[in-house]
Parts: structure tokens; sequence; C-alpha cells
């Protein structure tokens, strides 16, 4: 009755050499075929259709391995469609491994992409010449910046000329949160206020420091309130996820390279990131570098650690301040089901007087944001979006928090869509407003 | 039967032009993800998946089928242990998981209705905070539909005090392999004529497809506790079992572990179970604050009675307690936790009478010995719901031939005790050999007959959980398996 076929076929249409280099055929086998995973994807939730979930596209991985299938069409677009959001893996009673088999697959899949396919030219000049530089994603949105200062972009948005842009474009363009003002840097060193705790180094992060530069301000302020040395080191790089995701791996190797050498994990008690896809990424890296670089890569990912995970081991400084609001939590999926970091964020929230936390119903449900996925399947992308502003609105809070720019710029752009009068922040920065009070401003040098 | 090439291109244009080109599936790659759920012995590629979203487009779907004479068969999540979804000879997979609506909560009058599709924890989650409860909770209850539940009439640790998926269905609609479209009971109490529904849950999908449900909603308890029982042997902790029975408590669940299982379950989700215990039960009461700690005190003495000792005592308001949901994942996922320690296991499903589990687990141990098996036991104890779980390596013929001896020798035994071969995974294909052991042939007659007044041409699931005087199928391999 089994129809498995015994012949291979004669093009897979990938390179079956470099993925099995990459895949242990183990990792396939881990996957016993419970199908427990399924409801905890947001694609095969929303489609319903198993090769969206986590155990079809492994059985669709294994099967293009075993070379019983092709790299089709069919098989590509089902991988493009994973957020790559590793929901499957805390689900996962049996421990697979998933982000290690669908990464490397979907690098293979780009390297072997013709046509349709591959990735548009804006695309590829956006991953290679601007993410890696976090001077240059400030310096790309300097005219988008002076253009919402004088209400240019509004307008255009009133007249339709905006679609004349690329749809990519139009769609980073209706991503762009109000940009601040003030761009100021951070100074290299900030001192502890009151006894000295720890030293500790900050990443900022490309996307979060040119679109949200006052996150990093208050998680400096944080810190420092904290009883942290904060040290910023100049010259930081883009962590490398995004285009480790989008199947351009040597570049994620050469910036992981850079990271570890800027961020000497001898100098500091521990290396802070407040963005949730950055932080996965850095834990990443011991498993992206081999010898010689391996050691070097374990070591600083030992000193790698979330903001509120940080805080959390520390033992926060009580906040005095009261934030009188009713707040939900959204758990990014690169800090629950990536990092496991789910209590952290919301004990740090329940610290703040008069701050009412309210849960929200399928928190660990991806928003739709996703790195670059919201830009390369914008479909999609919308539906878990809308989902996710459903939900949020639903609890009747006025704010929503979530630990990763790329969650807040997706769902900001929601509610700004919808028109909904919640706000979207970062929780640290509803921690930095209960330490300096109404009345405090500006960083402490 | 499979669809030829050329009338398979015509199915598929004339199901698409049913449902939408969307809700079809007809390119090979994408149809291999459905040759098999949770079952993998045998695995078989249908000519085409559809995915209907009302009862009307099911109804257009069935004709069609019984027109062409096409096989179809009904998925929901693909979670099923027993092959229930296999498409034998090909043909039309429908799956129900576009119809996931929940169309009406009513907790005044205590029932919802659902869409076949809906996810049991999807009903769970909305009726949270309402004070009600869906009550059947099969272990796989993150993922599986309420249709699949309703097909294989599911169990779940906490059925020992609220009963089976049988006990809480209140009516279906289902679409009949002709088209016809039948509703059975409804919200209301005690309906006159023949239990459809009744007769209907548990069918496995060989009489039709079940497009609507209405479940009852269960008051949430007051208050519960969740103990820990630890015990030296699985011998001791089994006397346990039948003590609490005996002494006319009925827990709202009673689960046991043995070592290996404790092992490996702590090694996977760290609850702080006592890894060099013989044997642990998780027992639960629920009810009554006042009843509660009375029901403790009792339990708490028969462990003792027992030579064990209560490590744990977990006390609750709600099931969304931080500690209880953990213990409770723990149990859940105990199948999927062997997977950390052996590439490839197979999951038995038999039941024996509650005074035979220290024997039948005497007779487990000692058939894995003989036969050179590793085997852990995690299972429902106060229903006498067997689930040994036999540890091999897939690439070892010999291995495979020794663990489906021990297979057969464990669920022979169990019919020998007056048991049975399964409790809730159904029959489907897998068991489906076991039937003649477990019925005379007259028996057997009565079921075919029934079965072929809703289903005469056997298109719907064909081949299915009544041998039909085909003989038995051969099994070359027991297959893993990793939820129950």
């Amino acid at each position: 009755m089994s129809t498995t076929s015994p012949t291979k076929i004669s093009d897979p249409g990938i390179d079956l050499a470099w993925l099995a280099s990459k895949i242990p055929y183990s990792h396939y086998q881990e996957c016993v075929h419970c199908g427990l995973c399924t409801a905890s994807c947001p694609t095969y939730v929303e489609t319903g259709d198993e090769n969206d979930s986590p155990r079809g596209r492994i059985y669709l991985m294994r099967a293009v391995a075993d070379g019983r299938i092709g790299a089709s069409a069919e098989v590509r677009h089902h991988l493009d469609l994973c957020l790559d959001c590793r929901a499957c893996e805390s689900a996962c009673p049996s421990g697979v491994k998933y982000a290690q088999i669908i990464e490397p697959f979907k690098i293979a899949l780009h390297a072997s992409a013709q046509g349709d396919d591959r990735p548009g030219w804006l695309q590829r000049i956006i991953l290679h010449h601007l993410f890696p530089y976090a001077g240059r994603v400030k310096l790309a949105l300097l005219p988008a910046r002076i253009f919402q200062r004088i209400g240019l972009l509004d307008r255009l948005e009133k007249i339709g000329l905006m679609k004349l842009l690329p749809p990519t474009l139009r769609r980073m363009q209706a991503m762009l949160p109000t940009l601040t003002g003030s761009n100021a840097q951070l100074p290299e060193v900030l001192p502890p206020i009151g006894p000295k705790r720890a030293r500790v180094a900050l990443f900022l992060g490309c996307v979060a420091d040119a679109m949200y530069p006052e996150t990093n301000a208050a998680t400096a302020r944080v810190l420092q309130a904290n009883g942290c040395e904060v040290v910023v080191p100049r010259s930081q790089n883009c962590c490398g996820a995004i285009h480790y995701h989008s199947g351009s791996e040597g570049m994620a190797v050469d910036l992981a390279r850079q990271n570890i050498a800027m961020f000497d994990p001898d100098q500091f008690d521990a290396i802070i990131i407040n963005a949730a896809g950055c932080g996965a990424m850095f834990k990443d890296y011991a498993h992206l570098l081999t010898s010689p670089d391996h050691e070097a890569a374990r070591k600083f990912v030992s000193k790698v650690r979330d903001i509120s995970e940080f805080l959390i081991e520390l033992g926060p400084v009580e906040p005095q301040f009261p934030v009188p609001m009713k707040v939900t939590y959204h758990d990014a999926c690169h800090l629950c089901h990536g990092q496991q970091i789910r209590s952290q964020p919301r004990k740090l929230l329940s610290l703040i007087p008069g701050l009412e936390l309210v849960p929200l119903e399928e928190s660990e449900l991806c928003c739709g944001a996703a790195g670059t996925y919201n830009l390369t399947q914008p479909e999609m992308s919308e539906k878990l979006g809308q989902r996710k502003l459903a939900n949020i609105t639903a609890t009747g809070a006025t704010i929503v928090a979530t630990g990763n720019v790329g969650c807040i710029l997706q769902i900001a752009r929601q509610i700004k869509t919808a028109g909904s009068p919640v706000e979207v922040v970062h929780p640290v920065d509803l921690l930095d407003q209960s330490y300096r009070g109404p009345n405090d401003q500006g960083v402490k040098s | 039967m499979t669809a030829t090439s050329s009338t398979r291109t015509g199915l598929v244009a004339e199901l698409a032009a049913i449902v939408g080109p969307d809700d079809v599936i007809s390119h090979h790659d994408e149809l291999i993800v459905y040759e098999c759920d949770g079952f993998l012995i045998e695995k078989n590629v249908p000519d085409v998946v559809v995915f209907p979203t009302s009862t009307e487009e099911v109804v257009a779907i069935v004709r069609l089928c019984s027109r062409l004479g096409v096989p179809f068969v009904p998925r929901g999540a693909g979670t099923g242990l027993a092959g229930g979804t296999l498409p034998v000879g090909g043909g039309v997979m429908i799956s129900l998981t576009r119809m996931k609506r929940i169309l009406e909560v009513n907790i005044r009058d205590r029932y919802a209705v659902v869409e076949p599709g809906v996810v049991n924890v999807w009903l769970t989650r909305a009726l949270s905070g309402s004070g009600y409860h869906y009550a059947p909770d099969p272990s796989s209850q993150s993922a599986c539909t309420i249709g699949g539940n309703v097909a294989t009439n599911s169990g779940g640790p906490h059925t020992l005090k609220y009963g089976v998926t049988v006990n809480h269905i209140k009516g279906v609609e289902i679409v009949l392999p002709d088209g016809t479209v039948v509703e059975t009971g409804g919200p209301e109490e005690d309906h006159p004529g023949y239990d459809l529904t009744g007769l209907i849950v548990g069918n496995e999908g060989t009489f039709g497809i079940v497009t609507k449900v209405v479940v009852n909603l269960t008051r949430d308890p007051e208050a519960g506790r969740t103990f820990l029982g630890v015990f030296a042997t699985v011998e001791a902790a089994t006397e346990a079992v039948g003590g609490i029975i005996a002494a006319r408590i009925v827990p709202a669940a009673l689960e046991m572990l043995d070592n290996p299982m404790i092992r490996a379950v702590e090694a996977a989700f760290g609850f702080g179970f006592p890894i060099d215990a013989g044997a642990v039960l998780i027992i639960e009461t629920d009810g009554l604050e006042a009843s509660q700690d009375q029901e403790a005190q009792a339990i708490a003495a028969i462990v003792e009675a027992n030579g064990g000792s209560v490590a744990k005592s977990i006390s609750w308001r709600t099931r969304k307690e931080p500690e209880y949901q953990a213990i409770w994942k723990s149990r859940k996922s105990a199948f999927g936790a062997i997977g950390r320690l052996s590439p490839t296991f197979c999951t038995q499903d038999g039941v024996v009478p509650r005074t035979k589990l220290p024997h039948i687990l005497r007779f487990i141990m000692a058939v894995g010995e003989r036969h050179g098996i590793r085997v852990a036991n995690v299972f429902h104890a106060g229903d006498g719901n067997i689930h040994p779980i036999l540890m091999y390596d897939e690439r070892d013929p010999d291995q495979i031939r020794r663990v489906l001896e021990a297979s057969h020798e464990i669920l022979d035994e169990c019919i020998n005790v007056g048991g049975s071969v399964t409790g809730e995974h159904g029959i489907g294909v897998e068991k489906m050999s076991f039937m003649p052991k477990l019925f005379t042939p007259m028996d057997l007659a009565a079921m075919v007959a029934l079965r072929q007044v809703f289903n005469p041409a056997g298109l719907c699931s064909a081949e299915k959980m009544i041998p039909g005087g085909v003989g038995c199928i051969e099994r070359k391999s027991p297959g893993k398996r990793a939820s129950a």
C-alpha cells in the first residue's frame, strides 16, 4: 500500500550535499509526527493546510533531502511562508530543533532560487548595503524624517502618489513610526546610579536605533537606575539576523565575527539587548560559527542577556513612580520561543506601581512581523497583524508592551491603519517612566 | 479504486468548482504531507485534498465522490494514532480544518455549537472566565479537533470523573455519504427516538462526515487539589489506585508514570519529579472547597498505607495556575519526551479491569525483558487504560520484530484478562486484526450491517475499523507514535 517511491528524482533543484553537511539526518528523525506542533503555528492556524504546519514542512524538507521530491515552486512557497517564529519548538515534546532545519534549508533555497523566487533588487540592496550599517539605516531614513516633519508623506498618501512607489518601498513607508527629532548619540560610558552592581555593554541594533532611539536611551537609563555602568561600544554592527533568515549566511557570519570582536565578553558582566530578534541571533552565534571562531562565540553567548532577563537575574530596584495604565503584553516570538523568556518582562511590568497588567489571548502567536517577513509575505503578515490587533483590542488595555522592535513596528502600523487609540511600547519604556517620574528628563551622564 | 489520471483531472476540476481553486490541493509534492497521520506504518497519498468551508460544500463533495465511485475520508488535525485518516485506495481527503468556527456559546443552557475543525483547546480558551468548560481533554488537546474527538470518542486524563467524549456530545449534524444531511440530538435534554448521537460518536468516519457538533458545557469546579504520590514500586502504586477507588473517592484524574517515564519527563520539563522513585501517581480531586481537605487526608492515608508518600500537593482554584499547568504539561507531553531517549518507539493502548493493573504491569515488564525491549509506562490508571511505550531502533529489523511480538502479547493478555485493545486511540487500520479476537462473527456482522445503513457503498473511510472479509494486513513495522 505504501507509495513511497524507491526511485529518486533526477533534478532536486537544490544543493543536497550542502544540505546534508548542514542538517544531520537525525534532526528530521526527531520529529515523531505527533502533530502537537500544528495549532501553535501561525501560518497553519490561518490556512489549515498541513503543508503550512511545522510537521508538514519537516515532512517536505525530509522528502527533498531524501530525493523523493524536488525543491519545486510549491515546496518553496510553503517553506518561504514559514515565519521562523519557533512557536513549534515550544510546543514540541520531542525537542525537534526546527530552526536548525529550516534555516539552512532557506539558505539553500535562496542559493538555488530562479526567476520569480529570487529576492528583488530592493530587498538585495536593503540586505547587503543598508542593514549591516546602523548609520546607513539612520541616513536612509533622513529624507523620510524630513518629509514626515513637513507633513509631505501624509499629503502624498492622500493624493495617492505613494502608489507610484514599488510595493516593497510602500510597505516600508507604511511601517515608519513617527520618527523622533532628537537622535542624539548615547555617550560611550554611562555611570551607575548608586553603588555599582555590574558593568554591562549595550547593543543598540540597527532598525531599533534608527526607528526608536528613545527606547535605547530608556534602556540605558533603566540599567543605570539598577546600578549598572553602561558601556555603548562605538561602531556596532547589525546582529545579522535579517541576513541569516533570508538566506545570506556568509554575511551573517562576517557580522557575527565583528560583533564578537566589538563586545569583548571578558570586559563585561553582561551584553544587553532590548530587541528579541537580535538577542536570539546573538545567542545563536555559537551554532553559527564553527571552528576556529566557535570557542570565542560560545564565550560571547554566555554573556548575552535580554534586558528583562538580565534585570530579573540581577534583582531589579523597585521603581517608584506610578504609571496608572491598563497594559497588556505581547510575547515576541524570539523572546518566548527563541529564548524561552516569558515571565521576566511580565514580572518587571508588575513591579510598576499603579500599572494593571491584563492577559492577552494568543499572546504567543506571531504578530506577522518576523524580520523582513512583512516585506516578503505581505498577505500573511497582514492577516496575522490584524488578528493580533483584534486580540489586543479585546483586552481593553490602552497600552501593549512587547520586547522587540519588529513587533512594535508591525503592531504600530496595524494601530495606525485601524485608527485604534492603543499605543505600543517596549516594556523598558514603561519601566523608565516609573524610575524617572513625570519631571525627570534625559540621560544621566 | 484509485482514480486514473484522466478522471483525477476531472475530479480536481469539479472539486475546484465546488469550493474554489484555493481550497483544493492536487500537486503531488503537497499531497505527500497527507499520506499519513500519527500512525506511520502504512502510508498512502490521496489523489486530492479538499477544504470545504460549509456543510453545503461537504454535501456537494460527497455527492460528487459517490457519483464517481471515488473513496473519501475526513481528516481533522491528523493527530490520530491508529491510521483513521489513512486514505485507503487514494481518493479524496476532506480536510475539515477550514470549518473552524465556534458558532454559539450558550452558558445559561450549558451548550456550545462548534464546527468540526475547532481545536479542542480553542474551545477551552473561548470558555475561559465563563465558569464553564468542555470536559474531555485528550493529551493532544492543544492540536486535535473536536471533529476528530467525536469520530474517535476521545478520552483524556479527566474522563475518569467526567466521562469520555460521548458523554459530552448533545447532538451532531452529519453529512451521510449520499449527501443527506441529518441532525441528531440537540441542545435540549432527552430526545425521543434512537440515540443516533451516541451511535455516531466513535464511528471513526465510517458513517459520514460530521459538520456541526453540539457540546455539553460543564461547570468549573470551585477548587481542587493535585497530588504527587511517590512509590518505591509500580505494584505499590497500582495497589494504591485500587485503594482510592475502593474508598469511593472519584478522583478527577488518576495517572501513573513508572521510573523510565519519570526520568524522561524530568529530563524534558524539569518539573521536579523524584527520579529514583519506582512510580508516581498524579492524583487530582476537585469539587467544593469544603470537601477538599477531607478527600486529601483520605488519599494521603491510602497512599501511605501502600508504602508511598505524598511529595507535592498543589491547591488550586482554577486550572490556569502555573504549577498546575506545569505538572499537566509534563504528563500530557510524556510520549513526546520519550523521543529524547529513543530514536523510535511504539505506544500501545490497552484496557484492563482496574483490579488487573498490577498483573498486566508485571506481565508487560516480563514481556519486555523476555524480548530485550525497554519499556516505559504512562497511563490513565484510574480507567485501567494502559499505554506501554516500547523503545527500539527502527534501523534494526530484529528489534522491530521483537517489538511487534511484544506488543501483540501485551494486547492479547489485555483481552485474556477481560479488557480490550484500545481505550481511546481507536481501531483505525492499525487494530483491525484484533477485532475478530474481541468480537464474535455475529457481533461483527451486526456492526457491518449498521455501517451499511449509513455507508452502503463503503466509500466513506473505506476499509476502516471492521475487517470487511479481507485477510489481515501483515504488519512489518510497529511505527512510532507520540501522543495519547
